[in-house]
């Protein structure tokens, strides 16, 4: 079954939902200051839209076009429902910490994008290895983004200190700009630059182009 | 009262940028701003549909789901606060088809100029994330409707800036893997930070 598997894996790095279709990128800089609840945000997530896209392409049939919107919606705000209310139950702090991004996981786009532009045109074994693809490939950008903030922003890996901090008689001076949220947007920025150096067929075309006439440097006259 | 109304607005648009300081509807953020015209159409549409959905919100949650809010029905003790999430992207999707069916009809020409912006609103998370925010600082109505309004402007103001920047940044030779989105993120990051010189601010 070659064709499953290039389902299920493409969308981890070559067509990656956060990277490259820029979907769901609201919560995957907002929950990301520590690799803990951003564990707990993927797994949400991932069910979410693995069984968002099963259900959604086995009714796909029976679906009236005109109100497919209305009946996803209802869909995946059902399960996040459930998702949000098995976090309240068992790991209430964080879901605390995650405070409204689990309820945005309806709005999340990666749900609703996957399930209008797969499930509603395929099977339901393809759709949900489509939905886990895609859930791994945002995990996967998430969980990367975390570590590094945590590990920079505070020196430690899932509230492990790995990098003896100096005020704690080590060596590790951390730098507080990771524990900053923007900086998970420069951190993404700088993740892309790399995926598309090394899968260049991503690259955008640029409109404007410098023109190889362009002097070099300009010369001053410093008088 | 007026200076309470102040306060919140200015907090929504500036020191809680719902775009630049808590990363709400950050997927069209960066897709629809490419160009400043599509992107203040767009920011217009988001102020009016935040600022009609906000209120309509704190109603349903007042008067029927809040805990104890049933009790001009006769059960005191009942709360439906589970089901928040699916009821306010319900009158979410409501109000975007409704109003998007009432500006086909009556003002055309503002339908003509919002008309494709409208469908992806319902799935913008600024909007269901204004109505889930109204409720975690539970607002009253008459401060639900500045809220609302204030996040829209914000949204607005943040989606405008960001395409000026980009406009001017389709001129500027950068490394090829970096060109498009790439930058764009380092931008919005670099945005982000000077929003954040706002939040030192206390009314």
């Amino acid at each position: 079954m070659a064709k499953s598997s290039d389902v299920l894996f493409s969308p981890i790095f070559k067509e990656n939902p956060i990277a490259l279709q820029v979907l769901g990128i609201c919560s995957a800089l907002a929950v990301t200051s520590k690799l803990y609840p951003t564990l707990i945000m993927c797994v949400a997530l991932t069910a979410t839209v693995t069984l968002s896209n099963f259900f959604i392409s086995l009714i796909r049939n029976i679906t009236p076009s005109n109100i497919r919107i209305i009946v996803q919606m209802t869909i995946i705000s059902s399960l996040v429902i459930i998702v949000d209310q098995l976090l309240k139950a068992y790991d209430y702090e964080t879901s605390k910490t995650l405070s409204v991004f689990v309820g945005l996981i309806i709005t999340n786009c990666i749900v609703m994008g996957r399930a209008e532009a797969y499930a509603m045109q395929n099977g339901p074994y393809m759709s949900l290895l489509d939905g886990l693809g895609n859930g791994l490939g945002y995990s996967v950008i998430l969980i990367i983004v975390a570590s590094i903030r945590e590990l920079i922003g505070s020196g430690q890996l899932l509230d492990k200190q790995i990098l003896p901090l100096a005020s704690d008689g080590g060596w590790y001076v951390s730098n507080n700009f990771f524990l900053l949220p923007p900086s998970s947007f420069i951190i993404i920025g700088l993740f892309i630059w790399f995926l598309r150096s090394w899968k260049t067929d991503q690259i955008e075309v640029s409109e404007f182009k410098m023109s190889k006439n362009a002097p070099k440097e300009i010369k001053v006259d410093h008088a | 009262m007026l200076e309470n109304y102040l306060s919140i607005f200015i907090n929504a648009v500036f020191i809680e940028n719902i775009a630049l300081s808590v990363f709400l509807g950050m997927c069209t953020f960066i897709a629809i701003s490419k160009k400043i015209d599509a992107a203040i159409g767009l920011g217009i549409a988001v102020i009016v549909i935040i600022g009609i959905t906000v209120p309509l919100n704190n109603l349903i949650y007042t008067y029927i789901l809040r805990e104890g809010a049933l009790s001009w029905l006769g059960y005191p003790d009942v709360s439906l606060e589970f089901v928040g999430l699916i009821s306010y992207i319900g009158v979410i999707a409501a109000t975007v088809q409704i109003l998007e069916m009432f500006l086909d009809k009556y003002v055309p020409v503002l339908y003509n100029a919002l008309g494709i912006f409208l469908p992806l609103i319902t799935v913008n998370c600024a909007i269901l994330g204004a109505s889930l925010f109204m409720v975690e600082k539970s607002l009253a109505f008459g401060e639900s409707v500045v809220y609302g309004l204030g996040a829209g402007i914000g949204w607005a103001l943040a989606i405008a800036m960001l395409a000026g920047i980009r406009e001017k940044l389709k001129y500027s030779d950068i490394p090829d893997g970096l060109e498009g989105l790439g930058i764009t993120f380092i931008t919005v990051g670099l945005m982000c930070f000077g929003f954040m010189s706002f939040g030192g601010i206390s009314l």
